[in-house]
This record gives C-alpha cells, structure tokens and sequence, in this order.
C-alpha cells in the first residue's frame, strides 16, 4: 500500500521484526508490522527480560509511553502497551502484554525510572497491577477515589458527584444525579439496525384477531347477566329542571354564617333592565 | 578582642536530632504554574524530597473521546495543552491520517507547518516570560504578553478562536487563510516580534540575577535526560540533538531549514536559551512557509472524511449528503493503531490511536510531555534549595491541562 498520509516518518529497519523477534526468543508470541510501526506480542513474565535487552542490546534508550488498553471481552481483559523509542537508530517500536485484574505484570521501574508513573497511571485507571513497583499508588484521579475510571464498564458520568457544602463547610460527596441525560448520539447507523422501539411499534407485530370485537347488542358488552338485563330499564323520569316551580324569580342563596339573611326587597328584584339601559339625556 | 567573638547561642544547640520539615507547594502557589501540589521536605531551606502529586486538573479527556466521533473529539486537544493549541491537535490528526492513510494537500501541509511554529512561538514566549518571573523579573514577562497577544489574533484571524482553534482536521485545515494574513504575520516577524522580543531577552539573557538564579540548577547528565524519558527542549538542553521534526519529519518539515539548538551544560539556563533560540528558528520555518507555500485546495478531496464546501451542498445533492452523513454518523476508521508522535513546543506529544472500524476512536491514549519531566522533579531537586524548586519548575514549560488530561 502506498504511503499517501505525512505522518511522522521515522526510518525503516531492514529485517528488525525478524531480528527482535530472534532476540525475544520464547517470550515472543506474536509480531506484526502495522502502518511501518512493529508491534510485538510478548508473554508477561518475560517483559521485563525484554524490555532490558531492548534497551542494553538493541538501543532502544527511552521508554516514551505505557498505555493501557481495556478489552472486556477477552479473558485476559487489559493490554498494556509500551512505546520504545532508539535516538540512535532513530526507530520506534511498541511491546504488547495482556493482564487481568489479579495477574500482576512485571514492573519496568528497574529499567527507566519514568516507568513509575506511568505505571501509576495504568493501575489508577485500569486497574492493572505491576509486580514490583514500589509506590503503586493513584496518580490522576481523586484522593480516596474508588474503582477504575477507563473501563469499557466504567460509566462516563462516574458514580460521585461533589460541591461545596455550605452546611458543613467542606467538600461533600454524592451519587451523580443528572439534570438531564447525558447526550448520547447513536450515529451509527440512522437508517436501519437501531433496536429500539417507539411507543406503538408493537402494533406493527400484533397478529389481528380473527373476529374485530363489536357492542351493537348489550350482551356484548360482556358486563354481566344480570347487568343486561338491567340495560333496557330506563333510568330517570326526565331531568328535575323540566318541572316547573311556578315561582319564576331566582331565590336568595342560603343565609351563611359571614353573611347573615337580609330583609328581602320590596318590589320585583328580577326587573333590572331599565337600571342597565344607557341614559339617552346623558350624552 | 574576645568579647567580639561571643556567639550567640541557639536554643536547639546541642540537640541531636533536628527532625526534616514537611511543607505544601501548591496547589494555590503562583509559580506551581496552575495546580500542581508538591509535597517538600525540607531540611532547612535544602530541598530533601519532592513528591508532585498531580491529576487536579484531570477531566477524563481520553474517556470523552472514546464517547465522541473522531471529529468531534478534535476540540479536545486544544484544551490539552492550552498555550500551544494547535500543536496538540497536529499528533492527533497526523494519527487519523495515518489510520486512513489519506494525502493531505500541500498547501495544508504548510499552513499547518506554519501554524504550528506560530504556535510554538506562542508557546515560548510565555514560558519564558512565566520562567523570568519566577525568578524575580517583572517586565519582560508584560512585553512578551504583548506579542503572545499579536499571535492569538493570528490564530482568530486563521481560526475564528483566539485560543482554542479547532482548525486542523484531519485531511487539512478547516479554511484557507487570507493572502493579507500571510503577509501580516511576514511583517510581524520581520518588524515588531524581533525588535520587542530582543528587547526583552536583553534584560534577561545577560542579567546577572537571572544567571545567579538558573545556572548549575537542575544539571541532568545526558544518560539521566534518556533515562527519564525527556524530550523537547529538556533534551536538547542536555546536549542530545534529538528533535522530531527533523528526525521524524512530518507535513513539510522535511523542506524546512533549521538548525536545533542544544545545550552544553544541561541546566536551567541551558533549558531558557534553547527555547529562545527556537522562537529565531521557528521564525525561520515561518518565512520558508510563506515564500515557499503554492496556491491550492486547503483540505483532503476525500468526499468521504472532509466535508464539502458550503456553496457546493446548495448545487450537488451528493455533496449534501456527504454533509449530512459527516456531521451524523461521521467518518468511519479502519481497525488498526497507531502511535504519532510530534515535536510540540514542550516536547514528544504522542497519540496513541486505536480504532475498531467504527465511527469512535476505541481507545486514544494521549502521552503528555510533561509527566516524563515532572516526574524527574524529585532527582533535580534534590540538593537544591527551595527557591530554585520554582526556576526548575519553570524550565520544564509544564501546563497542566496536558499533564492531568
């Protein structure tokens, strides 16, 4: 495949993966050349022998980086990854071992002194343990924090949320509690393979039924024998508004406690439409 | 004469145990250069041990950016290293690139070169106005603020951001530059940078104080300087000729002429002096940029990574397409990874990609400069008294922002 990209170009080593690869010996499980970078699979035990003789024997002075990786499927879950770099020969290249959370991998500390965070970092965020490092404590995350925040089962959010508690006057701790959800694009695939349904998508899968249920009759409505037979019987005689009381005017309301009953006025109450005509002599 | 020579007697005198004192550096401290908290011990003003505990300003970027599609995850690295913005966005767009190994055009090629020597220019002049005054000087830090300042409308002119530019992407840059900005910066460098900053460096470089202050601090032998992982200035200060961009070089670094700076005595001093004589050679870099840069498309024509002009979508149903599926879904990377590695104005910043196919990195492991050099703090400490803890701190050129992630 011709190189299209201008990423950093540092110089190719004709045979190095055979060479380093004989170098290695049994610890060795697999090498593979990807994108021109060398990327060598090695046992655990042995990475410590190995990454001695990379930098005695075959010039790899400095240890730029140690990055875990989390691969929840595996049985062995975690890679660590160690990113060698030789000033001499101008060449990179990256040593793999595979762990879990109860198998330790041998420290690099004996080896390059920046080791130690770096593998500080890895057990802080992934977990990994290294077998030897003496000051294996966390490095970025919080003190006192709990669990190991770059698993693939490490929630984004976290489980704690802190403020300023003006209570007790210190910094408090609490579960998260989100205003609203994190948002969370499932671009992947817009159009098909998203496996979720809406309200009413079950619909689309119901099987109709063989006969659609009607009420014309009352024994459909499967109330009951002896509620059908009730069901013809009439309820009412006619609504109490339809007798009439002779007395057209609208009565008093009932006298109440905060306004006691009044004399009762003299004269037609009900006759208040000359009070509300305009005055013609006003104008 | 006798009564001349009575010395005053102290009242621990004659105690046998004189026990070493624990103190707090940090995390509010102004020379800790944001919030880094070093726990001292001290055996009078002598500096016994240093423990830095950093991680205060961690937000769990590297865990954001596998929750973001690749291009949205480039806003990020501004906030990496937040003085020299674009040069962390370069690592990780080199390593797209890589993965998709697409060809960028060679006119981005050089606006990124260009930008990115700008920045490291930016990057320079405030560490080492922050590093003068640590050490006691005001001035020359106001002076370099002002040019610091010419070069962020550099960026909004390039950009639209001041700071956080956004503005390398993968296949290129985002927009093309205008012809009046390259012609700006031109002059700047020829006419306002030169005469300002040598005025600065004037109080400085010969300044007996700052010498008393930097000389023989820190000295790390070249063995030490490889051992712990140094990189950028920190090991060129140390003698070794070691700079990415020449010997790993990317975009058109290999065009450029430019000499790397070393140092001979491998101190704070040496550390100040290979900055300063950088910002001449990143001048340098800049005026080969701009005399040399052709005319031509700015980004990838990969339809499928770069999105398409805006006033193409309104003609070209494809091209709005195109737009609609990179700002949805995004593009997709094939399975693989990769570790890029740029020289940025502190020293190798790194990404570690690793892609699964999908339209997410799956893991992207960022290799700050600063955790190699900060975790060196307890060697070259050691022995040295407590005022010199802020000139070694600030010869690292350490932001935390990088540091914690």
């Amino acid at each position: 495949m011709a190189i299209l990209h201008s990423a950093p170009r540092f110089t190719h080593i004709e045979g190095l993966e055979a060479t380093l690869s004989d170098a290695m010996g049994d610890a060795l499980i697999a090498a593979h050349d990807e994108h021109g970078e060398l990327i060598f699979h090695v046992r655990r035990e042995g990475i410590a022998a190995v990454l001695r003789m990379l930098r005695d024997e075959h010039e790899y002075q400095q240890l730029m980086e140690i990055a875990g990786v989390d691969y929840p499927g595996r049985e062995e879950r975690f890679e660590v990854v160690y990113m060698l770099l030789s000033v001499t020969r101008n060449n990179r290249i990256m040593l793999k071992v595979r762990a879990s959370e109860d198998t330790p991998v041998p420290t690099a500390t004996q080896i390059w002194p920046n080791a130690g965070w770096l593998e500080r970092e890895v057990f802080d965020m992934f977990g990994v343990l290294f077998d030897g490092n003496t000051d294996l404590r966390r490095i970025l995350t919080d003190y006192g924090f709990e669990g190991h925040p770059f698993r693939k089962d490490f929630p984004l959010t976290g489980y704690v949320e802190l403020r300023y508690s003006e209570d007790e006057k210190r910094v408090v701790y609490e579960p998260v509690q989100l205003a609203q959800d994190l948002r969370q694009f499932d671009f992947l695939s817009p159009w098909e393979g998203a496996d979720y349904t809406l309200p009413g998508d079950e619909k689309a899968t119901t099987p109709p039924v063989a006969e659609p249920k009607v009420t014309e009759k009352t024994q459909d409505t499967g109330a009951g024998a002896k509620t059908d037979a009730k069901a013809d019987d009439k309820v009412s005689n006619g609504s109490p508004a339809e007798k009439d009381s002779g007395d057209d005017r609208t009565p008093p309301p009932e006298p109440t406690e905060d306004r006691p009953d009044r004399e009762p006025r003299e004269g037609k109450t009900v006759d208040t439409a000359p009070a509300t005509r305009p005055d013609k002599d006003a104008e | 004469m006798s009564h001349a020579l009575h010395i005053e007697e102290s009242p621990t005198t004659g105690d046998d145990t004189i026990t070493n004192y624990t103190i707090n550096f940090g995390p509010q401290h102004p020379a800790a250069h944001g919030v880094l908290r070093m726990v001292m011990e001290l055996d009078g003003e002598i500096i016994e041990r240093v423990d830095p505990h950093v991680g205060l300003l961690h937000r769990g970027t590297e865990k954001l950016i596998e929750h973001k599609t690749y291009l949205q995850a480039l806003p990020y690295f501004d906030r990496l290293d937040y003085c020299s913005p674009m040069c962390m966005e370069h690592s990780y767009v080199l390593a797209i690139e890589k993965l998709l190994n697409i060809e960028v055009p060679i006119r981005a090629q050089y606006l990124r070169v260009l930008f990115a020597e700008l920045t490291r220019i930016k990057n320079h002049l405030l560490n080492i106005g922050a590093h003068v005054m640590d050490v006691g000087a005001m001035t020359p830090n106001l002076w370099l603020f002002e040019l610091r300042e010419d070069c962020m409308n550099f960026y909004e002119r390039a950009s639209g951001a001041r700071m956080h530019a956004a503005w390398f992407r993968p296949g290129g840059v985002h927009q093309d530059v205008t012809e009046k900005l390259l012609v700006d910066i031109g002059e700047w460098l020829d006419t306002r940078m030169p005469e300002l900053f040598g005025d600065a460096m004037s109080l400085v470089t010969g300044n007996r104080i700052f010498k008393q202050r930097n000389v023989d601090i820190a000295v790390v032998s070249k063995a030490d300087a490889l051992a712990w992982g140094f990189s950028g200035p920190m090991i060129r200060a140390a003698g070794i000729p070691w700079d990415l961009r020449k010997s790993q070089p990317y975009d058109v670094y290999d065009r450029m002429e430019f000499d790397i700076p070393v140092g001979t005595n491998s101190d704070c001093y040496d550390r100040f002096m290979v900055r300063v004589n950088e910002i001449y050679e990143s001048k340098k870099i800049i005026k080969q940029c701009l005399a040399q840069m052709p005319q031509g498309p700015v980004a990838s024509t990969d339809q499928k990574v770069v999105p398409p002009k805006r006033a193409e979508m309104k003609q070209s149903m494809e091209a709005l397409i195109h737009h609609f599926k990179l700002y949805t879904e995004g593009f997709h990377v094939p399975a693989g990874e990769v570790y890029v590695a740029t020289e940025s104005p502190k020293g190798e910043f790194g990404v570690y990609l690793v892609s699964d196919g999908s339209n997410k990195p799956y893991r992207c492991k960022i290799r700050p400069t600063a955790f190699s050099h900060l975790q060196a703090m307890d060697f070259m400490c050691k022995g040295h008294m407590l005022p010199d803890a802020t000139a070694i701190l600030g010869a690292i050129d350490v932001v935390f922002g990088e540091c914690d992630r």
